[in-house]
């Protein structure tokens, strides 16, 4: 009987004909305005809510958006952006020059901005004639073209956001695909189509529901019962399960992102105090006394990369002279013994997940066979932020969700001024090849100083980089079009039912 | 009776004084700078210090509680930092909610436990007896999100019968929002049910033993008769004024329930609040259901007195 | 009875368990991992190959001491203070009971959450916040049982001989309202380790590698399908111990209340 209704209700809903997709995200988002906005879930959401200037395609490759084509002045210090024309925002309003100029001043000076940092080399914004910007930076800066592709390129309708002012978050009002309908806070976000998209022959869809459900079995049996078409962040555990059901389907990719232990080498005095943190051969100990390719194995289920760069080894600047390193438990009692400490001991702090906590119970139980005495300290996470920018740690779990250009993984971390440089890493050599690699724009010269870069960091290890997670999607095999792009999106253009 | 009630409603105030106090305190020393919390990942430093300034976070305690109770009286209870939502819209979108499954719950629970606690009296010390016991106290002896958890499995993903998590208003679609709520309404019966049927069996072995009830026998009246018409009319008494303190409970205290059922009710809004460190949501919401409970309490207990003239002086 | 005898058994098995558990309970086994129970494992192995059967062996340890220690916290703060409540009455009545009106008021859970957060998440961290959260209740319950025993022959008599304020709350009164303190620290101990094992699902509670049943839960419930014996063993052992302590403390009321015999 139930399932007789249950059929009805599925034809009516075709017969209606209005195809929904309903998306499970493992967070609630946070406050829908691109240039407030800070958590990785709510990009997501911007996906089908706001366009950007550029996007990345599958191979992270700058490609038009918004922006039809863009072009460096001859110093590098001009960057002039082409706008699509007939753009229109979803109340109408013209996407110009004008407008982008609104937005990315909006970005760089408003009350609150978690842009500011990323746009912070640009000095003003021309609005050259209504279809051409020109962006002027106070120094050449390589990842801007990638920093355009995430929030900071997001534009959105300036009358709207001079008129709702910083409650903007409330009712966005992008140019995406799908227009804003309703929020209702940790339970849904419902978006519905903008029939004036310019691409509107990529949409398929007529509504975008997405269902923040955190607990990723809760998540999954969603899909599995049918309310769901999509989730992301599928746990790795249970791919092995939903590879037999032919009714789904997995999507995998290597993430920009990297999962790693950062350590305490200089923030606080507790560097000092520690043996790992004094002394450089403890370290390398360490990190000898791991085994990647197991840890994969064990803590992820495999549905990981391993690595020992802030990039993956596949992407293009990862540097091959500096390999990852096998383990070597000779080798790495030998360290110990030179430098006098056989049995070293110290915390490793850890989120309270799940994914954290095996990570750390994996890496105790590995280098307890060098001799290493770890102790594992969970700590919640806004705790957690704040211990480690105090430097109260010895070793911290720590992942970063990444960004399409390197130096989005770099930089905040390892340079001197770093504003996330949790492990208090200083080296002036260091600095100066980030400089470079940041400031020229040809590739071979960028990834020559990231040679320079990696050599000294796989040596010092202020960060030990272990393992880039996939991005792990499941669906319906009735969804077709899902492109898999490292930066974890979900990009609606393509998608369909069949 | 009057002059109690009015005894009564004067001392709600200082008892939430001191809930806003306890609340207030317990967040300020959650520890962590909440400016970071909220900054997220990225954590920009000119972020931060707008987020301080904004919050008066620099300031001492007894001022930031001064800002926040000054507010609270003209009736702003302060926005959500992390989606910029007034807390007072959080709170009348969530309560419907809610509501909605603590009466729920407190059905079940009325059901399970009084027929359990009927049984159980009736029958004392007999294998009904305890079959009875055990059968109410499993809700009790198993932690809410673990029996959530199994029956999802069961139920939505097994045998496809309902829906594995989420909320439909009632408004929306009745039938799919009875779905969603039936399996999260049973989990936190099931729990209140013990403390029902304690109490019923307690009430009901004290009326069973009471002269009317030994009259009505005398009388040769049919037990049955006797149990539910005398017996079970009077034990009811301290049950429903019970029920409407579990209501009460319930509506601050479906934590894990709302979390693995996905249900947006005040449960799964206070705790990701404390976790994200949005002060004001949970001051706000934890001020919201004190209030509601300490006004139940206050319900229950003049029924009570209504009922039972023994107890009014 | 059927709950005392579960509890004394289970309390056995905890003081016993590094003598009884076959493994060591943080031995990790690459080989073994969610291993299906066998002769090697009885109940099987967890996500990193560790033995079920001495995780929860050892696990009854965590639960009983989250159970105990949470209510001794209880009764130790709150006895004394509902008894002050109780006997001086007035304005120290009036204070005291505001503010456990106020504590009440507040979810419990809630309290837990916000105090282990503050306190930091480890077992004894749990307990500490799980007894603090409890502990209105006792004050509650000791005020109530201290104001009808005040009214009591006994305590008249006591103080028309002379007896010191102090010597009568603890040499009279407090004897003859054990009985009720038993039967709810008994249930408390119930609800206290449920209590535990909900902060563990929140990551508030024992931490790794150490186990305890709400750990093992918690971490179980992403592998029921694949291993669904790293969640019954503990789940069960909750269920049964919890049941038990729940039977114990009705049957002690039962025992101790006159008015249901």
């Amino acid at each position: 009987m139930k399932r007789l209704l249950f059929i009805a209700l599925a034809g009516f809903a075709a017969i209606a004909n209005a195809q929904t997709l309903r998306i499970g995200l493992a967070e609630d988002p946070d406050v829908l305005d691109p240039t407030m906005a800070r958590t990785f879930v709510g990009r997501i959401v911007f996906a089908g809510l706001c366009d950007k200037l550029l996007d990345l395609d599958e191979k992270l490759n700058i490609v038009p958006q918004l922006a039809t084509s863009y072009e460096w002045s001859a110093d590098n210090k001009a960057l002039t952006l082409k706008i699509r024309s007939g753009v229109t925002f979803h109340d109408g309003e013209r996407l110009d020059a004008a407008a982008v100029k609104f937005n990315l001043e909006r970005h760089k000076s408003m009350q609150g901005s978690n842009r500011r940092g990323e746009l912070a080399v640009v000095s003003s914004v021309e609005a050259v004639d209504p279809s051409t910007v020109r962006i002027h930076l106070s120094a050449p800066f390589a990842p801007l073209l990638a920093v355009l592709t995430d929030r900071a390129g997001m534009m959105v309708s300036p009358k709207a956001a001079q008129a709702a002012g910083d409650k903007f978050g409330a009712h966005p009002v992008c140019s995406g695909p799908f227009k804003f309908v309703e929020r209702v806070a940790q339970d849904r976000i419902v978006l519905e189509r903008f029939p004036n998209y310019w691409n509107k022959g990529q949409i398929h869809f007529d509504r975008i529901v997405y269902l923040p459900i955190v607990d990723s079995t809760v998540r999954l049996a969603n899909l599995r019962s049918g309310q769901l078409d999509f989730i992301e962040r599928l746990a790795p555990n249970d791919v092995q399960n939903l590879k037999s059901d032919s009714r789904f389907k997995i999507a995998r990719i290597v993430e920009i992102g990297y999962q790693g232990i950062t350590i305490n080498t200089g923030k606080s005095d507790m560097a000092q105090k520690n043996p790992l943190g004094k002394d450089a051969r403890v370290r390398e100990a360490f990190e000898l006394s791991l085994d990647r390719n197991a840890i994969v194995q064990v803590a992820m289920e495999g549905e990981a990369q391993p690595g020992n760069q802030w990039v993956a080894p596949s992407n293009r600047y990862y540097a091959k002279s500096v390999p990852i390193p096998k383990r070597n438990l000779e080798r790495a009692k030998q360290l110990l013994k030179e430098a006098g400490v056989p049995n070293p001991s110290f915390t490793l702090m850890t989120p309270t997940t799940s994914d954290g906590q095996r990570l750390a119970q994996v890496v105790q139980a590995m280098s307890k066979d060098a001799g290493f005495d770890i102790k594992i300290q969970a700590v919640e996470f806004a705790t957690s932020l704040n211990l480690a920018d105090k430097g109260q740690f010895e070793a911290y779990v720590l992942g970063w969700s990444g960004r399409a250009d390197p130096d989005g993984n770099l930089q905040t971390f390892i340079a001197c001024k770093g504003p996330l440089n949790t492990s208090g890493y200083c080296v002036p050599e260091v600095d100066e090849a980030i400089e470079k690699s940041r400031t020229s724009l040809d590739p071979a010269v960028r990834a020559k100083a990231y040679e320079v870069v990696a050599s000294h960091v796989s040596k010092d290890r202020p960060i030990l980089y272990l393992f880039h997670r996939n991005w792990l999607w499941a669906h319906t095999a009735k969804l077709s079009g899902l492109r898999t792009v490292p930066d974890g999106m979900v990009r609606l253009q393509g998608l369909q039912m069949k | 009776m009057l002059n109690y009630l009015l005894h009564r409603l004067a001392l709600i105030v200082p008892t939430l004084f001191f809930v806003s106090v306890l609340i207030f305190g317990l967040q300020q020393l959650l520890p962590g700078d909440p400016a970071i919390a909220l900054a997220g990942e990225d954590r920009d430093p000119e972020v931060v210090a707008f987020l301080r300034a904004k919050f008066h976070l620099d300031e001492p305690l007894p001022v930031r509680y001064w800002y926040w109770a000054k507010g609270v009286l003209q009736g702003d209870l302060g926005d959500s930092v992390r989606i910029q939502k007034p807390v007072s819209e959080l709170i009348t979108e969530k309560l419907p909610v809610t509501l909605q499954l603590a009466a729920m719950a407190i059905v079940i629970a009325l059901v399970i436990g009084l027929t359990a606690g009927v049984i159980s009296a009736v029958k004392k010390d007999t294998w009904w007896d305890y079959g009875a016991n055990v059968f109410a106290l499993w809700g009790l002896s198993t932690p809410n999100f673990w029996l959530g958890i199994l029956l999802i499995l069961l139920f939505a993903v097994h045998l496809g019968w309902l829906p594995a998590s989420g909320y439909v208003s009632p408004f929306e679609d009745l039938k799919e929002n009875l779905a969603s709520m039936i399996m999260p309404a049973f989990v936190l019966g099931n729990a209140f049910a013990a403390v029902l049927m304690r109490h019923t069996r307690s009430a009901m072995l004290q009326v069973l033993s009471s002269d009317y009830v030994r009259t009505a026998r005398a009388k040769g009246l049919d037990e049955r008769v006797v149990v539910l018409k005398h017996a079970l009319r009077n034990a009811l008494v301290p049950v429903i004024t019970l029920g409407a303190l579990g209501l009460g409970e319930l509506l601050g205290g479906a934590v894990l329930t709302e979390q693995v059922f996905s249900i947006p009710g005040f449960g799964k809004l206070i705790v990701d609040a404390v976790f994200n460190r949005d002060y004001s949501v949970v001051q706000g919401v934890v001020l919201f259901t004190a209030s509601a409970y300490i006004l139940l309490n206050l319900l229950a207990d003049m029924a009570y007195f209504y009922v039972n003239p023994r107890l009014r002086h | 009875m059927f709950g005392l005898a579960v509890v004394l058994l289970f309390i056995t098995v905890a003081l016993l368990a590094p003598w009884i558990a076959p493994y060591d309970p943080v031995a990790t086994d690459w080989g073994a991992i969610r291993a299906a129970p066998s002769s090697a494992h009885f109940f099987g192995a967890d996500e990193l190959g560790r033995d079920v059967l001495s995780r929860v062996l050892w696990g009854a340890r965590a639960s009983i001491l989250a159970g105990v220690v949470s209510v001794s916290i209880s009764l130790l703060f709150g006895v004394p203070i509902g008894m002050l409540a109780g006997y001086l009455g007035r304005w120290v009545d009036a204070l005291i009971s505001r503010i456990t009106d106020a504590m009440l008021a507040c979810p419990f859970l809630i309290l837990a959450i916000a105090l282990a957060a503050f306190l930091g998440p480890s077992l004894t961290n749990a307990m500490i916040a799980i007894g603090i959260s409890a502990t209105p209740i006792f004050i509650r319950l000791t005020r109530a049982q201290v104001l009808s025993a005040k009214a009591e022959d006994y305590v008249e008599a006591a103080r028309a001989l002379g007896n010191p304020h102090w010597r009568i709350a603890l040499r009279h009164i407090l004897p003859n309202i054990v009985a009720p303190l038993i039967v709810q620290a008994t249930l408390a101990i119930a609800a206290a380790v449920i209590a535990e094992a909900s902060l563990s699902f929140l990551g508030l509670g024992q931490q790794p590698p150490t186990p305890s049943w709400g750990s093992m839960l918690n971490t179980a419930r992403n592998y029921v399908d694949q291993a669904p014996w790293m969640a019954i063993w503990p789940g069960l052992s909750i269920f049964l111990l919890v049941l038990s302590f729940n039977l114990l403390g009705d049957g002690l009321r039962d025992a101790l209340d006159p008015r249901h015999k």
